[in-house]
């Protein structure tokens, strides 16, 4: 067998392992990856009664499933954001001193308007809407 | 009877490569020579490690409902199962201080030089794994702390430019950090990840056994002793040592069990990441959300890994080490990196 052929056939010994490698790693790669699940698609939750939250506390609550965040601002207003920090998913809390909303996991601070104001977060809080129905607070989202 | 056991075992297997390392295997003998000790060391803890893990097996339920119970079943009923768990935790403190002990003399003396580049080498993912151990091993019992810190360090991963969300994802099972995440932490923990390690302390042992022990550059050796049984006996007598440390410190601060995670509770204040973790954990918080428009995320991730590749590559860096004449410079570099970096950040990270 001359040079040329032998170096042929090598390169292609070593395509035909490469495909085998590659038949054998796919299903695996597939197998890790997890089932996607449905999108959550829950769009409004009744987060607390009325008379539950005094000025200046706050609560979580659950939205689908995600945590959110429903707070009566010091002047008796109720405002409602994820909980989820936009940093690295740690699960934020109302901090009544600072009328502040805080991450503890890296020092994270946002107003009441869930604007970062301190601290890692890359992004704003994203904000639900709050409306009252009866006894019911009903925290709203736009979109799934 | 023991002669003819191994009469019988000779006859059938070439037994010189053993004889050697029993009979002809010494260790230089010079001032630094306790040095030596720390990768022993790390070794025994390791073993501690594997033998306390397949113990907590036994009892332990890798899923979202059992996790927490079970460990604390392993804690108030099984006989003697608090200082079980108790010696695996205090072990991987002990096993990762062991092991940045025996990098960092490794590092001073300058024995990752040629011919020994390999070593190095293998000794740096042998850290990475360790660091592994840890990491996979935290969010197991599955309370408050186990809870963040599994959401905290798997949501570094996914800003891992392109492979990043897949990681994520295949390393949470999900979305989120729930039940499906110990199953695949706990995978890693006690199958993989030990598969791995064992291979390459193998192989980072046969590199030693093949080259020896290094000695520092301009170190004169008074002599040398042989590694079976006097250094062995000296290993031995370390980890007693160690030992009575490890079961003393389990005994008389037992580790706790905390409460139990809950999906919709706010991260508790004063949560941090173990000491080992601790300059990673300040970084994240000192880098703002952006630099010039890249996310800081990405840039603390890149920070990090740089300066990994540089321990990785340190042999070649240092060319005067290689060719035996003494690098200040690098003793410099590893003095600030050991004393502003890795204490004064973790001190600082562990009061603020």
């Amino acid at each position: 067998m001359n040079a040329s052929r032998r170096k042929f056939l090598d390169g292609l010994l070593g395509l035909f392992s490469l495909a085998g490698l590659a038949a054998l790693a796919y299903p695996i790669l597939r197998y890790i990856t997890p089932i996607k699940k449905r999108e959550d698609s829950t769009l409004s939750v009744v987060a607390s009664k009325i008379n539950v939250l005094t000025p200046n506390t706050g609560k979580l609550f659950k939205f689908g499933s995600k945590p959110g965040i429903l707070i009566m601002t010091p002047e008796g207003k109720y405002r409602a954001f994820s909980a989820v920090c936009t940093h690295l998913g740690c699960i934020v809390q109302y901090s009544s001193k600072d009328q502040q909303i805080w991450c503890p996991c890296h020092n994270g601070w946002f107003d009441l308007n869930g604007h970062v104001v301190s601290g890692p977060p890359p992004r704003d809080l994203e904000r639900y809407t709050v409306f009252i129905k009866g006894q019911d607070i009903i925290v709203k989202k736009e979109k799934a | 009877m023991k002669e003819k056991m191994l009469n019988w075992v000779e006859e059938r297997f070439d037994l010189s490569a053993i004889r050697h390392l029993t009979r002809e295997k010494t260790v230089p003998v010079h001032r630094y020579t306790p040095f030596y000790y720390f990768g022993g060391l790390a070794l025994f803890f390791f073993v501690v490690q594997i033998v306390t893990g397949i113990l907590l097996m036994l009892y332990y339920k890798p899923t979202g409902e059992n996790a927490y119970e079970s460990i604390r079943t392993i804690m108030t009923q099984v006989r003697f199962g608090w200082l079980i768990r108790s010696i695996h935790v205090w072990g991987t403190n002990l096993m990762m201080l062991a092991v940045l002990l025996h990098t960092f003399a490794k590092y001073f003396l300058k024995a990752y030089r040629k011919p020994r580049e390999l070593t190095w080498i293998s000794g740096f993912f042998l850290l990475v794994l360790a660091l592994g151990f840890s990491f996979t091993g935290h969010p197991l019992p599955w309370n408050e702390f186990a809870y963040f810190a599994a959401k905290i360090g798997t949501a570094s991963i996914g800003s891992v430019p392109l492979v990043g969300p897949w990681l994520l994802e295949a390393i949470r099972g999900g979305q989120g950090v729930t039940g499906n995440t110990i199953s695949r932490l706990f995978a890693l923990h006690v199958v993989v990840l030990p598969l791995v390690t064992i291979g390459l302390v193998i192989l980072h042992l046969l590199f030693v056994q093949i080259q020896g022990s290094s000695v520092p550059i301009k170190v004169k050796p008074v002599g040398e002793i042989p590694f079976f049984p006097n250094f062995f006996l000296r290993d031995l007598r370390v980890w007693m040592g160690a030992l009575i440390v490890l079961v003393g410190l389990a005994t008389f601060i037992p580790a706790e069990l905390g409460k139990k995670a809950a999906q919709f509770a706010s991260a508790p204040a004063g949560l941090k990441p173990d000491w080992y973790f601790l300059p990673m954990y300040q970084i994240l918080k000192w880098i703002p959300s952006t630099i010039l428009g890249i996310s800081g995320e990405l840039i603390g991730i890149g920070l990090i890994s740089t300066g990994a590749l540089l321990i990785l590559v340190v042999p070649f860096l240092d060319v005067k080490a290689s060719r035996e004449e003494e690098s200040t410079w690098f003793t410099v570099i590893g003095v600030f990196v050991l004393f502003v970096f890795m204490l004064a950040i973790t001190i600082y990270a562990k009061l603020y």
